[in-house]
């Protein structure tokens, strides 16, 4: 265990199930920051932008965006995959991290789950909005017995992709919820108002913490995490399978599933991070979201990033290697063509900005590392534009070559989920614990258990 | 016995339905639910626990601020029922994802795209395992739910005033009225000696 002994801890010395409890909870019952106010209303406002741009689609449909023929997805889709690869951190975390029994993830899972559910609420959106005639699209998407007689096309890896995100954003709000249900049960016995004892006593739904609660609740938990495992693998395999199951040099590529599994992981850490920085600062929390978490994402961030450069290498192998004009020359476009800056700023952000990472100097630095979580975040965005645009725009038949520009709809509807996402995230760390209390609780005095209790037993 | 009440049967027993016989005495509560014992440190709790069950109590439940294992152990109370719950939440949604597509595809709404089998089975995969795995996290959660008897908003111990503490740092022992040992005296001094720092009444 000597490798172990130089690591920043988990959690600070000199914390027990007491001092936890007090500490978080607080964060939650104690009076509402300035600072809280300030930023709910930014994002608030960016969040009024949305609302506008939808009342304008509704009424124009998607003729406002700057899509086109052959440009028929823009950043429309680039920004849903962008916010179903972040919501990908928080089940990562909360899953497969709980069956590899790694305990550092317990201070972030939290709220790595709830940006999980906002950055999925962001994306669907998009889904919804993109398909132009939204009062036609329940039927085109859901199987249910309309009076047509009309039935989804299941073969469709785009049916795929509404059963993988909605079976997604339904299964990740149950984990949530199921891991506050005692931290609610906590605020409830720890309120001074009469609200928040009603309101975090019906949400706790009178839980006891009893023996039997626990087991059953650990029994689920640990099922939960198993079934979350393979299905947030499955969520963005499905999401690749749009584009690799389609024609189009640049999107019919066997690398994709896993190329956009690591991408996702990617940039959700890298989102976990932009916002777990600021907000440990903000509330004191260093003591528990210590610097071991931030190393630890630091090293997810590149792996990951070195997995994702290695699927862009076989892009690039695959199109040469192919023999194959057109993939070919979809890689010559790629690099060469109208759109070339962004390949080569998504290199910058993506491949290169990564390597600082093997610094240790870097890892343990705050600032630096918030400077490259927000590039990847950028980067990420930039792979999905060259992916699905640099793609489109140059395919078999040069006569029906096109460019394609955002127009301001476009960004106005991206902003606005921003502000949809950090208003719910904002939300969020005033009303419900950002740590999982009990899980802190269980550390602060577990191992020490263990110890004791052979002693104790007659 | 139907597999529903194989099921359901046991979480009944140990801490609902009403108070069982008990000794009158001076001035107990009117309505007694069982005696309530705090203490300090889980290692106590868990010692107080065997204690208590080699004494011969069997309708007994310990609360504490985190899961702990080592407790469960202790106060025996058998596998959970969860795994079984999901696994025929995972079969009922398999089955479900797969002749969804199977009857619309085939059935109801067959499309003939070039005399292809309209049972494609290979492109129903990924919604098969969607909903395998919606129903059994379905499953998992309602299940837990129900198995812990949830949601109900007021049980007899909350009443007690320092049981808040069972959410921060304290950890309780229960012993139900309900219990055959049950004897409203005895079990209170009883509790007393297992180095409780308060025993008290819990009213119904």
């Amino acid at each position: 265990m000597s490798a172990n002994a130089d690591r920043p801890p988990v959690i600070a010395p000199g914390y027990t199930p007491a001092t936890v409890t007090d500490k978080i909870s607080a964060v939650v019952l104690n009076k509402t920051p300035r600072w809280w106010y300030v930023g709910f209303a930014i994002s608030f406002l960016a969040a009024q932008l949305l609302f506008i741009t939808i009342a304008k689609l509704l009424v124009l449909t998607v003729g406002i965006w700057g899509i086109n023929i052959p440009v028929a997805w823009g950043i429309d889709i680039v920004n849903f995959v962008w916010w179903i690869g972040i919501g990908h951190a928080g089940t990562l975390i909360s899953a497969i991290l709980l069956l590899l029994r790694q305990t550092w993830r317990t201070s972030i899972n939290r709220f790595a789950e709830a940006m999980t559910l906002f950055a999925v609420a962001a994306a669907a959106q998009f889904v919804l909005f993109h398909t132009g005639r939204q009062w036609l699209a329940v039927y085109w998407l859901f199987p249910y017995p309309n009076t047509m007689g009309v039935w989804p096309q299941f073969r469709s890896p785009l049916m795929w992709d509404v059963f993988a995100v909605s079976t997604y954003a339904t299964i990740s709000a149950l984990f949530w919820f199921v891991g506050l249900i005692p931290d609610l049960a906590t605020l409830r016995d720890r309120s001074k108002h009469w609200f928040g004892k009603i309101t975090y006593g019906m949400l706790a739904m009178g839980w006891r913490g009893s023996a039997r609660h626990w087991h059953n609740y650990e029994t689920a938990s640990l099922l939960l995490a198993g079934l979350a495992t393979p299905l947030v693998v499955s969520v963005h395999t499905v999401v690749s399978f749009d584009f690799a199951v389609g024609i189009i040099p640049g999107w019919h590529a066997t690398i994709f599933p896993p190329y956009f599994v690591a991408g996702a992981i990617y940039s959700g850490f890298a989102m976990v991070m932009t916002l777990a920085i600021p907000l440990r600062k903000v509330f004191g929390l260093e003591d528990f979201i210590t610097m071991r978490h931030l190393q630890n994402m630091a090293k997810i961030m590149l792996a990951t990033g070195l997995i994702v450069a290695y699927g862009y290498g076989i892009e690039l192998f695959m199109a040469w290697y192919s023999g194959n004009t057109f993939e070919q020359y979809m890689i010559h476009n790629r690099i060469l063509g109208p759109y070339g800056w962004i390949w080569l700023l998504l290199l910058l952000c993506n491949v290169l900005t990564p390597q600082f990472l093997w610094l240790k100097k870097v890892r343990n630095s705050v600032l630096g590392l918030f400077f490259i979580s927000i590039i990847v975040n950028i980067g990420m965005w930039l792979e999905r534009f060259v992916i699905i645009v640099t793609s489109l725009h140059r395919d078999f038949l040069p006569s029906s070559w096109g460019m394609y520009t955002p127009t301001r709809w476009d960004w106005s509807f991206f902003v606005g989920t921003l502000g949809l996402f950090f208003s719910l995230m904002f939300l969020f760390i005033r009303f419900l614990p950002v740590i999982s209390i009990f899980e802190m609780r269980g550390i602060t005095t577990g191992h020490d258990f263990e110890e004791q209790a052979g002693e104790v037993k007659p | 016995m139907s597999v529903l009440s194989r099921l359901f049967a046991r979480h009944v027993k140990p801490e609902f339905g009403k108070p069982g016989p008990r000794q009158e005495g001076g001035d107990l509560p009117p309505h007694l639910y069982g005696v309530i014992a705090e203490f300090g440190k889980p290692e106590t709790l868990v010692h107080a626990v065997h204690a208590t069950r080699k004494e011969g109590y069997q309708v007994i439940e310990a609360y504490t601020p985190y899961p702990i294992e080592e407790l469960h152990d202790a106060i025996g109370h058998g596998p959970s029922r969860v795994p079984l719950l999901v696994l025929i939440g995972g079969i009922v949604g398999g089955l479900f994802g797969f002749f969804l597509q199977y009857w619309t595809s085939v059935v109801a709404y067959p499309l003939n795209v070039g005399g292809r089998p309209y049972n494609s089975w290979v492109s129903f995969i990924p919604i098969t395992f969607e909903c395998t795995i919606l129903f059994a996290g379905i499953a998992a959660v309602l299940g837990m739910l129900v198995l812990n008897g949830l949601p109900m908003p007021y049980h007899p111990v909350f009443s007690v005033p320092r049981f808040q503490l069972a959410s921060r740092d304290r950890y309780f022992l229960l012993i139900l009225a309900r219990d055959p040992r049950f004897r409203a005296g005895d079990t209170f001094r009883f509790m007393e000696t297992l180095g409780a720092s308060l025993v008290s009444d819990v009213e119904d």
